[in-house]
């Protein structure tokens, strides 16, 4: 019998993180984008020396993919399939836009006071759950606090919990479903029952259990526990497409020539696996900070005085008759921030993968 | 098919223990559930320990999940706070959030896939680009956002809907909670229906059924949708289990007092055993959930049926 | 004289890309008559298939347009009937066969009833009496054991067994024209001659007219009555088979026929024609095979070459004479001539 097969593999692949994007589904196995460009030019010519008959099937360009260049079919080294994707993206408008908001947040979460000369933490009672004033645009919170300055000083959390909880699984995940895709045996199926684990915890509910026994109130618990159940996603994807990109004749060639595992690895296999797993990681950012809020929402994230969208959003809720300016401008704040990195993430899929055009 | 099933839940049996260790190692191991049983005071030694050789406490950790899985399969599952058995919160619990998630799933799915083969057959134009926009904005805003907004103007500000849903919660009351729950779900079922539609209109067999001269509404249905359903029924299988699970937001919300309710009290009040024992029986569901949605997809996909 | 079974004339049809507009086919004319047997030869790429698409009406589009040209069947243009008129002749009155049956056939619906599918819809059979038909349709391909295989799917059949499905599909109706784009070049070298053989077997039966695309020489000579040569988009020589064969009157044919191995020439260094098919966003000026043609002059270059009418060598056959679109045809055949005598 083949190996198991999961149709979660495609769906975790199209939808993404705890929910995603939507990308491929049906057929076997994650889309790998880098997967025609070795079959292109596997197909010779009968003018060209090669055998002038046998079961090749010669490749029309545009039958099977109209989005891609009629000239030059992607090279096995994936630098074809970089530059291509990178000349995509420096005309899609989604990619600048979301690109220019993502580099706004990243720049005010290291230096609010750019753009936010107040205190987010100084409140004026007297002034509590007032409207926009001069200079004050946004209106006073319950405590009489700036809603203006704290959502600046808000995204800060969104996007450190985001930009390190993302990189600790993709790591983690790309370099145990990497290793496990590539060596296979034994400790690819205990890796996949160890995922299979994880997938078994509904994320929500894993994250209020393990958050309400670890009470720091700080961003690293959080960025801990969604590295804990994050990295089965990313690590099913990289070994997806490891063990798709394997079974191409150059990794093959490359083996029988005798280069060394490692360089296999890294040299053949890396270059031309990882893309899935970076469209997977962009998008689940965006996942990952919606998360983030969410749990601080419920109590159990972030606590104060750490200033987050979530928790403001929580306290603004029950004030939404009397005061809707104050969830207005959090929630505004976190919704886009979500949709630049899920965007980012769609504009780099559309990219790496012309075949979902 | 036998067979497939056979294995299939053989394969289930280290992840449900797996996922349930997971959880309790959580809650018994890094918490502490004696001291959450005093509150605020400290404990008196004596009592403590008497409670803690009660729970097993004093013994290994895997000794101790034996006894609580022992336990449980035997229908005990312990006391809340409030004394009553967390049996009885279940049996009170589990039909709100069952209903609500059926109205979830139920809207998701009508409206989801609807609109996901819409956009897919009409690639590009309008209605595409305009369902493609809408999921963007439906994904990126979380359902506290988006259940608190609807929450405020459908049953604050306008009056088409309860705001609040009562302890028995009627269908009726739970048609606003059901949409925001299946919001963010519909959006991906939409999307994953398009992309499946799209990547199905270009297959070879949809070219050769026009190759055979079958009128496009017989295309469409007979060949194109039955293979693009697919992932979906698929993933809104799985979604099933998923949504249970993260009822919990949108309970919060509406004040459902259902299974996220609960669990949220246990969270809050540091009760062990209603924590453990919900979150065990959600991993159940979520587990069979995927287990049917893999006998499904054996069923609708003949290649894997016979693989 | 009657009207030809199917008679393309100047068909055109452009992709468009990110990188422009690609001429898929620029002005190809080919016609088949009833019972007859044409090849349509060519490399990848040279606009064979996107005209089948074109003839079949199932050409992708977007990206795909039809610019220009006719398509007459049985005396109608195509391009130019309703949709629903249109339907009614696809796979009926002409069927297509396709390459990679696996592909073409839906995964997900047994054999038995994608073939049942032509009766119920085309001759509104019910669905018990189309089943039996397909049966017989699947025993007609010498499908062993039809009955009970009539309930599998496509992918628990041999590749073979599956092209045979393709087959039956094409025949169900007994249509009058079959298109076949490379019928046999997924498939095993010993299953190939046993296809071609069957199609050809039918073909006669039936007494249809075929059109067979393909690559493969070998496949051609057996089974073809006259040949199309097709090299970027366009035709560069017809002629019946024996002709081109024995006495090609273009370069390209020429450099075709010599890169095929032959036992007779053991020994010798095989021909290769230099250089690579040019693109189809950039063709090259006047004849666009001048870069690669050891015969080039200067003119190539400049001017585009008209089909010029070349005479049949013997008896002229039924399906009309010789065309090539070399400026220089004669010196071609003159030096085939020199060396032959």
């Amino acid at each position: 019998m083949p190996e198991p097969f999961d149709p979660r593999y495609d769906m975790t692949e199209a939808i993404a993180p705890a929910g995603g994007g939507g990308g491929g589904g049906g057929g076997g196995g994650p889309v790998d984008p880098a997967a025609s460009g070795p079959q292109a030019l596997k197909g010779g010519s009968i003018l060209n020396g090669g055998p002038p008959r046998g079961p090749w099937r010669l490749p029309l360009p545009w039958r099977k993919e109209p989005g891609r260049r009629l000239g030059g079919p992607a090279a096995p080294t994936g630098r074809g399939l970089w530059t291509d994707a990178w000349h995509d993206l420096r005309r899609n408008p989604i990619f600048i836009v979301s690109a220019l908001i993502i580099l706004f947040l990243v720049v005010i979460a290291i230096w609010p006071q750019l753009i936010a000369s107040g205190n987010p933490y100084h409140g004026d009672l007297a002034k509590a759950q007032d409207g926009p004033a001069p200079g004050h645009p946004f209106g006073y919170d319950l405590q009489g606090r700036d809603v203006y300055t704290r959502t600046v000083y808000g995204a800060r959390a969104s996007i450190t919990v985001g930009i390190c909880a993302t990189l600790g699984a993709a790591l983690l995940g790309s370099a145990l479903g990497g290793l496990a895709g590539y060596f296979g045996g034994w400790w690819d199926a205990l890796l996949s029952r160890i995922a299979d684990v994880f997938f078994g915890i509904p994320i929500l509910l894993g994250g209020l259990v393990f958050l309400s026994v670890v009470t720091s109130g700080s961003v690293w618990p959080v960025v801990g526990f969604i590295v804990l159940l994050g990295w089965p996603q990313i690590s099913r994807i990289a070994r997806g497409s490891v063990v798709t990109v394997k079974e191409h004749d150059y990794v093959q060639a490359a083996r029988v020539l005798g280069a060394s595992s490692g360089r296999t690895l890294l040299r053949h296999i890396a270059p031309n696996a990882v893309a899935p797993v970076i469209v997977v990681a962009t998008i689940a950012l965006g996942t990952y900070i919606s998360l983030e809020a969410t749990l601080s929402f419920l109590g159990v994230g972030l606590k104060p005085p750490t200033v987050s969208w979530g928790i403001d959003i929580s306290s603004a809720a029950a004030q939404i008759r009397n005061a809707p300016h104050m969830l207005l401008w959090p929630a505004g704040a976190l919704s886009i921030t979500v949709l630049a990195f899920i965007m980012l993430g769609d504009a780099v899929r559309d990219a790496l993968d012309p075949k979902l055009r | 098919m036998g067979r497939y099933t056979l294995r299939r839940l053989l394969q289930m049996i280290p992840v449900f223990i797996g996922s349930t260790f997971l959880i309790f190692f959580m809650v018994y191991a890094l918490g502490d559930p004696v001291a959450a049983l005093f509150g605020d005071k400290a404990p008196d030694p004596a009592t403590a320990a008497r409670i803690r050789k009660d729970l097993y406490l004093d013994e290994p950790l895997w000794r101790q999940y034996a006894h609580y899985m022992g336990q449980i399969f035997s229908g005990h599952f312990g006391t809340a706070f409030n004394g009553q058995p967390v049996t009885e919160l279940m049996a009170s619990a589990f039909p709100v959030t069952l209903r609500l998630t059926l109205v979830a799933v139920a809207f998701e799915m009508a409206l989801g896939i609807t609109l996901g083969v819409l956009s897919g057959l009409r690639r590009g134009r309008g209605l595409d680009t305009s369902v493609l926009l809408l999921t963007l904005v439906v994904v990126s805003v979380p359902t506290f956002v988006s259940g608190t907004v609807l929450q405020y103007l459908f049953g604050v500000r306008w009056g088409w809907a309860s705001p609040s849903v009562s302890p028995e919660a009627p269908l009726t009351e739970l048609l606003l909670p059901g949409v925001v729950l299946g919001l963010v779900s519909l959006a991906y079922t939409s999307r994953l229906t398009r992309t499946s539609i799209v990547e199905n209109a270009r297959a070879d067999y949809v070219r050769t059924a026009v190759a055979k001269g079958l009128p496009r509404h017989r295309i469409v249905t007979r060949h194109l949708l039955r293979n693009s359903l697919i992932p979906v029924v698929t993933f809104i299988g799985t979604d099933i289990g998923a949504l249970m699970g993260g009822a919990i937001v949108t309970e919060r919300i509406f004040n459902i007092h259902g299974v996220g309710y609960q669990l949220y009290q246990g969270i809050l009040r540091q009760n062990s055993p209603t924590v453990v024992g919900f979150v065990t029986i959600l991993v159940i569901v979520f587990l069979l959930a995927n287990l049917l949605v893999d006998l499904l997809y054996a069923v609708l996909d003949p290649r894997i049926r016979y693989a | 004289m009657a009207a030809r079974l199917l008679d393309v004339r100047d068909l055109r049809v452009e992709f468009r890309t990110r990188d422009g507009i690609a001429e898929a086919v620029g002005g190809v004319s080919y016609a088949v008559d009833a019972g007859r047997t044409l090849a349509v030869l060519g490399e990848s790429g040279s606009g064979k298939s996107v005209t089948a698409q074109a003839i079949m009406g199932i050409l992708d589009s977007p990206p795909g347009r039809i610019t220009g040209g006719q398509v007459l069947f049985q005396g109608r243009d195509l391009l130019t009937m309703g949709a629903e008129e249109r339907r009614r002749i696809r796979g009926a009155a002409m069927a297509m066969i396709f390459q990679d049956a696996l592909s073409a056939l839906n995964p997900v619906v047994p054999v038995g009833a994608q073939l049942a599918e032509m009766y119920e819809v085309h001759l509104g059979m019910s669905r018990k009496d189309a089943r039996r038909r397909a049966v017989e349709l699947m025993d007609r391909v010498r499908i062993p054991a039809a009955a009970q295989r009539a309930g599998d799917y496509p992918h628990q059949f041999s590749g073979g067994m599956r092209q045979r499905i393709m087959i039956a599909m094409a025949m169900a109706l007994e249509p009058d024209l079959i298109i076949a784009d490379e019928p046999t070049t997924a498939l095993d070298v010993t299953v190939q001659a046993q296809v071609m053989e069957l199609l050809a077997e039918l073909r006669r039966e039936y007494a249809m007219g075929l059109v067979l695309i393909t690559h493969d020489l070998g496949v051609v000579a057996d089974v073809a009555d006259t040949i199309a040569v097709m090299y970027a988009g366009r035709i560069v020589e017809t002629a019946p088979v024996r002709d081109l064969y024995r006495r090609p009157a273009h370069p390209y044919t020429r450099g075709l026929l010599d890169s095929v191995p032959r036992v007779d020439h053991r020994g010798e260094r095989l021909y290769a024609i230099k250089g690579a098919p040019p693109s189809p966003l950039a063709l090259p000026s006047g004849c666009p095979f001048h870069p690669r043609c050891p015969r080039a002059q200067e003119v190539c270059r400049v001017e585009r070459p008209p089909l010029y009418e070349v005479p049949a060598a013997g008896a002229a056959p039924a399906s009309g004479g010789r065309t090539s679109a070399c400026h220089f045809w004669k010196d071609e055949l003159d030096a085939l001539d020199a060396v032959n005598v």
